[in-house]
């Protein structure tokens, strides 16, 4: 079957047998190889990836079945290439990974919370990344790296806006 | 973990949906995909056609009118978890969605295909054998109606025969001046499969005795289970009565057994669990009647 997706903003296509999952496509069809094949089930979360903007298993969904959404990995987040975003540099700060394979997954369910919730609590930070194992850190410092990240997107946002503000005093 | 082939069509209605359901009975109907897609891979299921009801427009949607709140089948899970109509009129299912999965399988499953899968353990069949929710299933000849408890007939086994589709469920509301609801759940982690779930919700008269009461227990035995508490109306709501009652409409229920929980510490959980849910619940009714009356006053 044809299909014909939206990841990272732009439009890729390939033939594909339906029973290829998102992951696979994205892997091998690709050449997208951040998004991790964990258990290919559904428990880990390593293959994680924002389906119009929320985290969902890209081994739950074949390919045949994403056509029209945006469809974001963790090759979509960083600014430029070789740059980090907000996220990750908070992570690699704080020694949010070790072996870095549920890392990918971590990284976009963060960065679904924070853009949703600029403010999450301990709690709401646990919640979100609930569905994603990592055998490695024992969490702190994933939890961590997301809080540090929150702050610092709350800083930056909180000089674009007045960034804004004085542009619009001005004109 | 790779599924076995099969063929994919995306209807654009359910009358077209339905008729290539019919037309092969092993094709199956796939909306989130989020149980039905690990079984796959795990080759504990081999359709030969997967009939993607997802973005049928008909499925979607949370409704209400006086006697019930309706939700099409393909509505996400998380759509139904922060929907207001959900909150005000249904509380009870809303204190149960964020047990569902974790936040990003939610973010894909539906709560028709929870109800489809039927789970033993799943918190959206238990919510509607708890509350006598009604289940709307089409096919060619038409909608039949299903009450949850029928509709459930063992593990992953349901009522659904080869070219049914589910359409939608139908919550009953209560429409008494105090009502309350809880859920509790206990499991490994967060997220896991529950070993037992409650799932409570009662009606006060105005003197605090209990009008009405309805138990739903999961993850006890090979489906959601009502339990009857009628013995419950008229008395005040006293912790050794509950427990006498929900003692009494659980022992005789054949409990699971497993690698994670034995029978009998479900049978146990399930005691406390539902005891404390139907507790719970008293207060949460006396809370929402205060709150109403303070915004009565104001």
């Amino acid at each position: 079957m044809k299909v014909a997706l939206n990841i990272n903003g732009e439009t890729r296509t390939a033939d594909l047998e339906p029973r290829k999952t998102l992951l696979d496509a994205l892997r091998e069809d690709f050449g997208l190889v951040g998004t991790r094949a964990g258990c290919e089930h559904g428990v880990c979360g390593a293959c994680s990836v924002l389906i119009d903007g929320a985290p969902a298993r890209a081994c739950l969904l074949f390919a045949v079945q994403a056509d029209g959404y945006v469809i974001t990995t963790i090759e979509g987040v960083a600014p430029a290439p070789g740059e980090l975003n907000v996220v990750q540099d908070a992570f690699c700060e704080t020694h949010g990974l070790q072996c870095g394979y549920c890392t990918p997954g971590m990284i976009l369910t963060a960065h679904a919370l924070l853009a949703r919730n600029p403010h999450p609590t301990r709690h709401d930070i646990v919640q979100a990344i609930s569905g994603n194992l990592c055998r490695c850190t024992g969490y702190g410092q994933i939890v961590e790296a997301i809080e540090r990240a929150a702050e610092r997107l709350r800083v930056v946002n909180a000089q674009e806006a007045a960034g804004h503000a004085n542009e619009e005093e001005r004109g | 973990m790779k599924s076995a082939p099969f063929d994919y069509a995306r209807p654009e209605s359910l009358a077209e949906a339905c008729a290539m359901l019919a037309a092969d009975e092993d094709a199956r109907a796939i909306a989130g995909g989020q149980s039905l897609i690990p079984m796959m891979a795990m080759r504990l299921a081999r359709p030969t056609k997967l009939v993607d009801i997802y973005r049928l427009p008909e499925l979607h949607g949370i409704g209400s009118d006086e006697d019930s709140v309706t939700i099409g089948a393909a509505t996400r899970q998380v759509e139904a978890e922060h929907s207001p109509t959900v909150h005000g009129l249904l509380p009870l299912l809303a204190k149960a969605l964020p047990w569902v999965g974790h936040p990003p399988t939610r973010n894909r499953g539906t709560v028709g295909g929870s109800l489809a899968n039927a789970d033993p353990a799943a918190e959206i069949p238990l919510v509607a054998v708890a509350l006598g929710a009604k289940i709307d299933v089409t096919n060619l000849n038409g909608v039949t109606t299903y009450d949850a408890d029928d509709f459930f007939i063992g593990p992953m086994l349901t009522a659904l025969a080869p070219g049914d589709c589910l359409s939608a469920v139908r919550f009953p509301r209560w429409r008494r001046a105090c009502v309350g609801s809880a859920f509790h759940e206990v499991s490994a982690r967060r997220s896991d499969f529950a070993f037992v779930a409650a799932a409570a919700q009662v009606a006060l008269d105005p003197e605090g005795r209990i009008a009405g009461a309805a138990l739903g227990i999961g993850g006890l035995g090979d489906r959601p289970v009502h339990v009857d508490t009628t013995a419950l109306g008229g008395e005040r709501p006293q912790q050794l009565l509950i427990g006498e009652v929900v003692r009494a409409g659980t022992h005789e229920i054949e409990a699971m057994s497993d690698l994670q929980a034995s029978a009998s510490y479900r049978q146990r959980v399930a005691v406390g669990l539902g005891t404390r849910a139907l507790l719970d619940a008293c207060v949460d009714a006396v809370g929402r009647d205060a709150e109403a009356r303070r915004r009565g006053l104001a």
